[in-house]
């Protein structure tokens, strides 16, 4: 067994238990998340990674106090920053957070942004909150992080409203204005989907940067598992609404142990398999206000065992961090 | 191209400018040659793959292809007629054979609709009955992985991989002879990036269907497309059967894409390799190769004159000095 990641600080920035959020609908309560715990250490780079709708944006949200209330409810959990509660923030204090420890790149940049106003405006807006500074020093600033990020003629683009930048300008414009505020953690909502490789890595090379230099932590949601291999020290396995396995990069990545991270990884497009038809895991996620009974993953898995149909499966512990909810597959490797 | 096929798609010399205003006046200053000088033609029942770095203008060529933009110079041929001076009114009727996948699935769809009814839109123009619609709508909202019973949700509440799913099944709703894929699969993991793949496959076959694929990954690009093109700043410098275009690449931006592909297969610690260089604007791309401030193999011919295109193999043509 190798041995468990040691994080460069000690101390737990975020760290959230058991949280619950669910959607209220005419006649059905949809359980996007659904008892998830994680926790990220100062300077680290955790990796939240899952299919689409098993409730990782909603996470997010949730931590920054942004889920639409109703029809969302926080149903239970703590979510922790340090000392601070955020669950029990007022929203003048949550915008303080939002403002100053926690940024967030959206999903969906287009619809983050605000149209009405050019890129520059909004760059400068979040230097401006964070700290008060000279016109031109925020003018400077705007432009060192569009540089940073990338984009050509920075000067010119400023006055660019965010319609007249393409998919991926925009994506990293959310990056810029995130990093703006210098801030003890990012919440990277798939920042670089729409990134090609060589503008990927300049982004994923300029967060790790920072991060060397003022111990930034990152908190990575993410489906790319390319990505997550090259950035994450920890990573979080999620599955409707769970986590279902988690540990080191090299743990997840080299000994998956859950059968459905096993499948995620034989999914992978790669150049060796062109041409044939790709892996899928068979089905899809369940819809989040109907899931089955016992183990969520229990209909799509070619592991299951009649108590999957049944039992809700607890956390088994591979030693070293290294945790997957899988009893039967457990149990069967420990034997071996 | 093989003679045999025929052509449903093609584009020569296009090009699109956005004008650059400033000041009080509002005068044009410069222009972002967004697009400057694509060709490239698609057969019936082949995807051609776009591919390129962020701001080469991949998207400007989707919307000037549906004529949602004007072109600035080029010409657009479907089915062996001339688009590009059609109006938009006459322009309607093709739309409908031509049909796009949105790159930003959110700000595509209404939000005062519920997704089911955004499909079915499509699915009334065909002028099907209601019953029958349903029935269609339901399938395709399945095929796509998502269940019938998101039909009467509206897109917010869809997570992101979702609605760029909806985007793919409304896109599926029309039989269409063209459909433009603007990275449809992006926001999805790879089972269900698997999923989608294998349907568009799938359809491409039985329908024969013609895709125009853009996609910043080159695994997707090649699981999909007959033949890729590669865009750098405004144009293409690399066009290839996609098979070639793996096993024999030519142009060196192409080189730096392919051997940038993160993977899990490669070495887990192996850095990863950005390039390096000043990132060219399309605001003042520079006289000769665009591709020559980040060139390993830079020398002063690169950096005059117009670079044409030199034909290395069969269907394989590289506008640089280095590649014969
Ligand atoms: N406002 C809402 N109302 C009702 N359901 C919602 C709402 N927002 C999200 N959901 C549902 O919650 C589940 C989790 O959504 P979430 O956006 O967290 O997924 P995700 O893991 O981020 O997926 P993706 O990778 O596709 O972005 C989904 O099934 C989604 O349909
Ligand atoms: N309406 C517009 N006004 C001004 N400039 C524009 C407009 N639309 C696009 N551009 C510019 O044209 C260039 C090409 O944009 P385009 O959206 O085609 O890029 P892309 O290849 O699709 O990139 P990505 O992969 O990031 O989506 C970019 O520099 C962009 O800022
Ligand atoms: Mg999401
Ligand atoms: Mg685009």
């Amino acid at each position: 067994m190798e041995e468990a990641y040691a994080p460069p600080h000690k101390d737990t920035l975020l760290l959230v238990e058991d949280l619950r959020v669910h959607f209220r609908g005419h006649d059905h309560v949809a359980r996007a998340v659904d008892g998830v715990s994680f926790d990220v250490h100062t300077g680290e780079t955790v990796c939240l990674v899952g299919e689409s709708g098993c409730g990782k944006t909603v996470t997010a949200l949730a931590i920054l106090g942004l889920v639409p209330i109703p029809p969302g409810v926080i149903a239970s959990g703590k979510i922790r920053l340090r000392d601070t509660n955020l669950l029990t923030l007022t929203e003048e204090g949550l915008q303080d957070i939002r403002g100053n420890q926690i940024s967030m790149v959206f999903q969906e940049p287009l619809t983050a942004l605000n149209p009405v106003f050019t890129i520059g405006d909004q760059i400068m807006e979040a230097i401006q909150v964070h700290e008060k500074v000279s016109e031109n020093e925020r003018r400077r600033r705007c432009i060192g992080l569009l540089t940073d990020v990338g984009i050509p003629s920075p000067e010119a683009r400023l006055k660019d409203y965010p319609h007249q930048l393409s998919g991926g300008q925009r994506q990293r414009v959310m990056v810029a204005m995130a990093l703006a505020c210098h801030p003890a953690l990012i919440i990277a909502d798939e920042p670089t989907t729409a990134l090609d490789v060589t503008v990927q890595a300049q982004i994923l090379n300029l967060m790790k940067s920072i991060q060397h230099a003022s111990a930034m932590s990152v908190l990575y949601i993410t489906h790319d598992l390319g990505v997550v291999s090259t950035v994450a020290d920890r990573v979080y396995v999620m599955y409707a609404g769970l986590i279902v396995e988690q540990g080191t990069r090299d743990q997840v990545f080299q000994h998956p142990r859950h059968p459905y991270t096993r499948g995620l990884l034989a999914s992978l497009p790669s150049r060796s398999k062109r041409g044939k038809r790709l892996y899928s895991i068979p089905g899809s996620v369940p819809n989040p206000a109907f899931k089955p009974k016992g183990c969520p993953f229990h209909p799509r898995c070619s592991a299951a065992i009649a108590e999957c149909a049944v039992d809700f499966p607890g956390m088994c512990d591979y030693g070293h961090g290294h945790l997957s909810r899988c009893p039967p597959v457990y149990s069967r490797e420990r034997q071996e | 191209m093989d003679s045999q096929e025929r052509i449903l798609l093609k584009v020569e010399g296009l090009k699109k400018y956005f004008p650059v205003r400033r000041g009080f006046f509002q005068r044009t200053a410069a222009h972002i040659k967004a697009v400057d000088g694509v060709d490239f033609a698609i057969a019936e029942g082949k995807s051609v793959g776009l591919v390129g770095e962020s701001g080469c203008g991949k998207s400007t060529v989707a919307r000037v292809i549906l004529k949602l933009l004007e072109p600035d110079a080029g010409r657009i041929v479907y089915k062996g007629r001339d688009i590009t001076p059609l109006s938009p009114k006459e322009m309607k009727p093709l739309r409908k054979e031509m049909q796009i996948v949105f790159q930003d699935p959110f700000s595509s769809l209404n939000p005062r609709m519920t997704v089911g009814q955004s499909i079915e839109e499509g699915l009334r123009i065909l002028g099907l009955s209601k019953n029958r619609r349903q029935g269609r709508r339901d399938e395709l909202l399945e095929m796509v992985g998502l269940s019938a019973m998101t039909a009467d949700r509206y897109p917010h509440e869809f997570s992101g991989g979702q609605r760029q799913r909806v985007g793919v099944a409304r896109a599926l709703s029309v039989e269409s002879s063209l459909i433009i894929c603007d990275e449809p699969i992006s926001a999805l993991d790879v089972s269900i990036q698997a999923q989608i793949i294998n349907l568009l496959k799938d359809l491409q076959d039985r329908l024969d269907l013609s895709y125009l694929f853009i996609s910043h990954d080159l695994n997707v690009v090649g699981y999909l497309s007959d033949t890729v093109a590669v865009m750098y700043l405004g144009h293409v410098v690399e066009y290839a059967r996609a098979d070639t275009l793996f096993e024999d690449p030519r142009h060196p931006y192409t080189r730096v894409l392919l051997s940038a592909v993160p993977s899990v297969e490669a070495d887990l610690t192996s850095k990863i390799k950005t390039l390096k260089g000043e990132v060219p604007s399309p605001m003042d791309p520079p006289p000769g190769c665009k591709f020559q401030g980040r060139c390993p193999l830079v020398e002063p011919r690169c950096k005059q004159g117009e670079i044409d295109f030199s034909r290395v193999g069969e269907d394989h043509l590289v506008r640089c000095w280095k590649a014969t």
